[in-house]
């Protein structure tokens, strides 16, 4: 006799994310450059529900009160540090190794940059650092290009994610390639998070609609008018996007199919 | 009764100490001296630290923020009260000018990207009825000739002055001598009290000082004073700012106006100084009290100003500072009572302590006197953190 599984391979929307191992409780990760005040970010983290934020280990420092990692403190969420403003390998892994010192975890989100005008990332740097990082025991989570091919490399290194992104940082420009980010998803066997370049909230539902298993966010939160606005509809844009890759959208035709038939009208 | 470990110093009891000779601590001792009162006022380098690095810009507009509008009503009223505040320094100092400018200032877009964030103030100021007006970028260099060719346009903003911060320190340091405050070059060791009150402070020197009324206005260092009782405690934290002096030719100003500007999404702003002085400012940092100086924070500031006055680079280099800007978690300075009877604040005020000084020294010479805090200061009681 046949049997019938649930059809379900994407699982429900309330389904965990994990992350190397752990838990996280939500889908949407913020970034805090950019924002205005301390009492904007705790309200943004806290309209968000976002239970991690990255924070560049070169703008902070610990045991400072008042500053961004109380605000994380307060808030409960976790910290990933990341290594913002390094331009070469060696750079990142020592900045890497003293977030390690600082924050006491060796989760890294792992950022080489190419120039300070288009803030891309140096493939060939970042691949480098990240193959180092992994042998030394960080879990890596390396932000990326767009593409395929470095993507799938750096997870073949041993990333624990690849956090590719959808346009420049700060640029708000949207997912430029979803194709290559279809891709991206769909060879990927480590998470995918977007990273750089939402503008506003249907990036987001895109980028989870695309199959992303989250959203990272920073300048369209912290530089948005109201940022702790932007951060809610950016936690609905995130569900609703990732509830949408789940419910399973139909085909797109090129001609009309009328909801409703034409059979059974009155004639009149 | 006076606490355990009094000297004769407490015998006689001021109305008045000071703890910090910014320009806030100096400004409102100056006021409560010339109401009559007996100040004494502390601190072992006055008008050093963030008053002397400050560029000094009166900014209420240009840093309005749609979701700040108190600060920015605080700090329209202070730069409403700025003419009369430099005209009675001048006087209480000897006719000392102050450098209050009020050409106004050009937020300058250099590239389209630039011109966006620009459209984006454009709209908040019509949110809050700020005034404000786009110019082509042939008329921001017809008012200022010496702007890149390669500028898009600014907000002119005519509402935001300057003064020369410096002279504001000088001018305030001769009018409380005049005014007969007692100045003590020596910092403040601890605040003396019963954790529910408190009756004076020690200074480093052993001296004990009793006073009716402190009131804190150390900036950055407002928050790590010993012996401040926890419920009183204003969540200040330092926020370093690198910024530079360049000399220019007073006979030939380089500009009139204040320009601030985004260069390629770096902020910089360009103060022109009436004596040939440009300042041009400033990083933000968070790196708790350090105040050296990074090469980078230089090059930055300089490589953005070169960019958007390109006769910069012929004017010479004379300063390079870092200072440490007292900042809040709202960005809103601290001020009025505390539960701790006896203790008053007037710190936090982050990157606008030359602009809100007239109105804090309002504010505080109204609490001084036994009144609540003016409307307009009310929202910034330390309660607001609780």
């Amino acid at each position: 006799m046949e049997t019938v599984a649930d059809g379900n391979d994407v699982a429900d929307v309330d389904d965990v994310f994990e992350l190397a191992g752990e838990v996280l409780s939500s889908r949407l990760i913020l970034g805090t450059g950019g924002v205005p005040s301390m009492t904007v970010l705790e309200e943004a983290i806290a309209a968000s529900g976002t239970s991690m934020v990255t924070v560049a280990l070169r703008r902070v420092v610990t045991g400072v009160p008042g500053s961004v990692l109380d605000v994380c403190d307060r808030a409960g969420v976790r910290v990933l540090p990341n290594t913002a403003g390094c331009f070469t390998a060696h750079d990142a892994v020592l900045t890497a190794k003293a977030a390690r010192d600082a924050f006491e975890t060796d989760w890294i989100k792992l950022e080489v940059i190419a120039d300070d005008r288009t803030l891309l990332p140096d493939p060939v740097e970042l691949l480098s650092a990240a193959e180092a990082l992994v042998s030394d025991g960080f879990v890596v989570l390396p932000y990326t290009n767009d593409d395929p091919v470095v993507a799938l490399r750096l997870a073949q290194a041993g990333c624990a994610a690849v956090m590719p992104l959808g346009a420049p940082i700060g640029s708000g420009m949207g997912i430029r390639n979803p194709y290559n980010l279809a891709i991206i998803c769909e060879q990927a066997e480590v998470p995918v998070i977007l990273d750089a370049g939402i503008g506003t909230a249907s990036d987001a539902a895109i980028a989870m609609e695309i199959g992303c298993d989250a959203v990272l966010v920073a300048s369209a939160v912290t530089r948005a008018e109201r940022p702790a606005e932007m951060a809610e509809a950016m936690a609905l844009a995130v569900r609703a996007g990732r509830l949408a890759a789940a419910a399973g959208r139909i085909p797109r035709r090129l001609y009309a199919q009328a909801s409703t038939t034409m059979e059974g009208r009155p004639d009149l | 009764m006076p606490a355990k470990g009094v000297t004769r110093d407490m015998a006689r009891a001021v109305d008045v100490v000071v703890v910090g000779a910014g320009v806030i601590g100096l400004a409102l001792s100056w006021r409560a001296a010339e109401a009559g009162r007996s100040v004494v006022l502390c601190d072992p380098h006055p008008g050093e630290g963030a008053s002397w690095a400050a560029a000094g810009m009166l900014a209420p507009v240009t840093e309005a923020s749609v979701v700040e509008a108190p600060l920015t009503r605080l700090g329209l009223e202070s730069a409403r009260r700025w003419p009369a505040f430099a005209a009675a320094l001048s006087e209480a100092a000897g006719g000392a000018e102050v450098g209050l400018r009020e050409e106004g200032t050009l937020a300058v877009a250099f590239d389209s990207d630039d011109r966006r964030q620009l459209e984006q103030l454009l709209r908040v100021h019509h949110s809050l009825g700020l005034t404000s007006e786009w110019l082509p970028a042939a008329d921001c260099r017809r008012l200022e000739p010496r702007l890149s060719p390669r500028i898009r346009g600014a907000l002119r903003v005519a509402g935001d002055w300057q003064v020369d911060n410096r002279a504001v320190v000088r001018a305030l340091l001769t009018a409380v001598s005049a005014a007969g405050v007692t100045q003590r070059r020596v910092s403040v060791r601890r605040l003396i009290g019963n954790g529910s009150r408190v009756d004076g402070v020690e200074l480093a020197d052993g001296t004990h000082l009793a006073a009716a009324t402190v009131v804190l206005a150390a900036g950055a260092h407002s928050g790590t004073i010993e012996g401040l009782p926890a419920p009183a405690r204003p969540p200040v934290r330092p926020v370093k700012g690198e910024i530079l002096r360049l000399a220019g030719d007073p006979a030939d100003p380089v500009l009139e106006h204040t320009v601030r500007a985004s260069v390629e999404g770096r902020s910089v702003y360009v103060v022109p100084r009436r004596h040939g002085e440009v300042v041009v400012g400033a990083s933000s940092q968070e790196a708790g009290f350090d105040t050296r100086v990074r090469a980078g924070a230089v090059e930055e500031l300089l490589r953005a100003a070169v960019d958007l006055v390109p006769g910069l680079a012929e004017l010479e280099l004379v300063e390079c500072r870092a200072g440490l800007r007292p900042g809040t978690p709202d960005n809103g300075p601290v001020l009025g009572r505390t539960p701790v009877a006896g203790l008053v604040l007037a710190t936090g005020h982050y990157r606008n302590g030359m602009l809100l000084t007239p109105v804090t020294v309002d504010a505080i010479d109204e609490v001084l006197a036994g009144h609540d805090l003016p409307e307009v200061a009310a929202p910034f009681t330390l309660e607001r953190f609780w």
